[in-house]
């Protein structure tokens, strides 16, 4: 039973060589690991499709923070009608006068049929209104869904039973029929009737219905992880060195979880993006004159026959961006979780 | 035993896992009596080893023991205060005495976590500040169990089993512990590895003095690590006694029919006659229902009627030296060399039950 025990050291030096020989050029000194983030990194820069739609993605988000910039410099802005001033941009029906819905040097995208405001810097803060909200709708949904899920999972029992049985309600709502519902009745709620509701409120309401609507789906999906992590054996070695639940579920459980949390966030993004400029659309989301995705489509849409340009630029980046970060969300997922490749 | 306290004494110890079942109203159909009165004392610096088939309760003993489960009933005493229900907080200051040592090195290292972040959680956890700094102790760590202290910032991906074993162990010895429960710590290595692993554990309990409860289904290897040897079956220790005392002289007709089963690497010569090998018929009864009476009478050629309706006691048969305690009506004896007849109560009745 006892054969001779080989140095202790003897194998350890080959993983060292091993490492050593590894092609990853390491900034750090030779005895830093490679950590699972890392190496998700490296398999990610290798993924040109990837790449491409993270730069593409990385360009919305910029032009979205630098709108008012933009439009300083480009000297325009959103809601001024430039046709009341100059009648000659819009022809006697009301369309623009130029070719290609009035797209010239001074108005880059052309101008809006009817108002005449500006297409270019209309999109770009309709870009930055409808990232801001479906990003702030993502955020809020996601720490939801991840305490709520992390919680249900890890403490189990009756908890678990009851949070399991709302997620389940709530999966199966027409979620979009309760939106167009239910969204005057929220406005109601904070505004009398014959009141102006303030754009800030429209933009609140929307957040907090789409992320009421979203959380079940990820706390589902944690849920699920967990109940699978907490059997694993360092979870007990954690609980018999004496840790506490909340040190369990934050430092042991939750670095686990990141992979599905990433990959759900970025594939959550794009969906509220289009939900929310398909909202804007029916009317219960921003309304025009707010600059909005959803409300530049809507406004398109009544006037495609006679301008098709005006509906081409949102309709256009929003497919580009929601393709992208589709992609996007689909390269992360093969970097972070490789044996999920097809 | 001594008259001393025992690090760990261990008396009617039960782990009943309750069956839900019913509609519409879930209750409680029934038990898997997992565990089912143990008793057992653990002396300082000694090392015990608990054997028996798959599912006989060894894991859930250990489980017990480092209180991750409930114990049903019984009693679990660490230096002579008792730890049976303590709660976390109440358990706080023993914690860092009792450690574990689990049996996947594959799934009992957290995979995001770095080597040297895994070994000083302890000492976190239970705000050690050693002298030094914890980084130096870890270093420290690394060292004693044989890995090189450079791994500090390694994930466990990077690491064979063995290696991820000895983290194991480094993490269970971060707090300087009394008794370390370890979990079959060499049943998923390579047979190179395991006999490593179980070098180092023994360097471990020589050098630092350290109790050790060495749950296995490796005879070979109990026998190498253990000073005394307890031997489980479906929840009920049927025979503890010193190692020698208990492989040279098996009492109990389980403990008998086990060491017969381990494989031999010897060549026979013709005409001298093999070792006595005993086959047991049949398999572990189910333990939600366990047999009445002695739970091996199933399997036993020995039993009778009275094997059926009387429990027998642990305690030291006719014939046995002092701490050699068996669980049997009938036990064997050394000097005739027991062939294995016929059952004597093939037809059981109550042998399905």
């Amino acid at each position: 039973m006892t054969p001779p025990t080989p140095s202790a050291a003897a194998p350890l030096e080959v993983t060292d060589e091993s490492v050593a020989k590894s092609p990853t050029p390491s900034t750090h000194k030779g005895s830093e690991g490679r950590s699972p983030g890392r190496l998700a990194w490296n398999r990610f820069k290798r993924d040109r499709t990837g790449v491409m739609s993270a730069c593409i993605v990385g360009f919305f988000f910029v032009i979205a923070v630098a709108a008012p910039l933009i439009a300083k410099l480009y000297g325009k802005d959103p809601y001024t009608t430039y046709a009341s001033q100059r009648p000659e941009l819009l022809n006697p029906f009301a369309y623009p006068s130029g070719p290609n819905g009035g797209m010239s040097s001074e108005f880059w995208f052309g101008i809006e049929p009817q108002l005449g405001r500006d297409v270019f810097t209309f999109l770009l803060y309709a870009i930055r209104n409808s990232l801001g909200i479906a990003l702030a709708a993502t955020v809020l949904t996601v720490v939801v869904g991840v305490v709520i899920g992390t919680t249900a999972g890890y403490l189990g029992g009756k908890t678990d039973y009851l949070v399991g049985r709302v997620i389940d309600i709530l999966l199966s709502f027409p979620s979009t029929l309760f939106f167009i519902a239910f969204m005057p009745v929220v406005f109601g709620l904070f505004v009398a009737p014959d009141e102006e509701i303030p754009t800030w409120l429209r933009a609140t309401a929307l957040i907090i219905v789409l992320s009421a609507f979203g959380w079940a789906s990820i706390a589902r999906l944690l849920r699920g992880q967990v109940l699978g992590l907490r059997e694993r054996e360092f979870v007990e070695a954690a609980k018999v060195t004496g840790a506490s639940p909340g040190r369990i579920v934050f430092k042991e459980l939750l670095p686990n979880l990141w992979t599905p949390i990433i990959i759900q966030t970025t594939l959550m993004l794009p969906a509220y993006v289009t939900a929310e400029a398909g909202l804007a659309f029916l009317g219960v989301g921003m309304i025009d004159p707010t600059p909005d995705w959803g409300v530049m489509i809507a406004r398109g849409a009544s006037f495609y026959t006679e301008d098709l340009t005006f509906m081409l630029f949102p309709g256009l980046s929003m497919v580009i961006f929601v393709l992208a970060f589709n992609l996007l969300g689909d390269s992360v997922r093969d970097a972070l979780d490789p044996k999920s490749k097809r | 035993m001594s008259s001393t306290t025992p690090l760990l004494d261990v008396s009617g110890l039960t782990k009943h896992f309750p069956i839900k079942g019913g509609f519409p109203i879930r209750r409680t159909v029934g038990a898997v009596q997992a565990v089912d009165g143990l008793d057992f004392q653990v002396a300082e610096g000694e090392s015990l080893g608990l054997v028996g088939e798959s599912g006989c309760g060894k894991s859930t003993t250990g489980r017990l023991i480092t209180r991750l489960l409930e114990p049903t009933g019984g009693r679990i005493a660490y230096r002579g205060e008792d730890i049976t229900h303590a709660g976390r907080k109440q358990l706080a200051p023993i914690r860092s005495e009792i450690q574990m040592i689990f049996q996947d090195p594959y799934a009992s290292l957290n995979p995001r976590q770095t080597v040297g972040k895994i070994i000083s959680g302890p000492m976190e956890i239970n705000d050690i500040h050693p002298a030094g700094g914890r980084e130096a102790r870890v270093r420290e760590l690394l060292e004693i169990v044989g890995l090189n202290p450079e791994h500090y910032n390694r994930f466990p991906h990077e690491f064979s089993g063995g290696q991820r074993q000895r983290i194991g162990v480094a993490r269970a010895l971060a707090l300087e512990p009394k008794l370390i429960v370890a979990d079959e710590p060499v049943s998923a290595l390579d047979v190179s590895i395991q006999a490593q692993v179980v070098n180092l554990l023994q360097k471990v309990q020589r050098d630092l003095g350290i109790a050790f409860v060495f749950i296995a289904h490796d005879l070979a290897v109990v026998r190498h690590f253990s000073q005394r040897v307890a031997v489980m079956y479906l929840g009920r220790i049927v025979e503890i006694a010193d190692r020698d005392d208990l492989y040279g002289n098996p009492r109990h007709p389980y403990t008998r029919a086990l060491l017969s089963a381990v494989p031999e690497a010897t060549v026979q010569d013709e005409g001298v006659q093999g070792r006595e090998r005993i086959r047991l018929v049949g398999d572990v009864p189910s333990p939600i229902n366990p047999p009445s009476g002695c739970r091996f009478r199933t399997r036993c050629w020995k039993a009778t009627e009275k094997c059926a309706t009387e429990a027998p006691p642990l305690v030291q048969v006719e014939g046995n030296k002092p701490g050699h305690l068996t669980a049997c009506h009938y036990p064997e004896t050394t000097d005739v060399p027991a062939t294995v007849p016929a059952p004597r109560l093939a037809k059981d009745p109550e042998a399905a039950a």
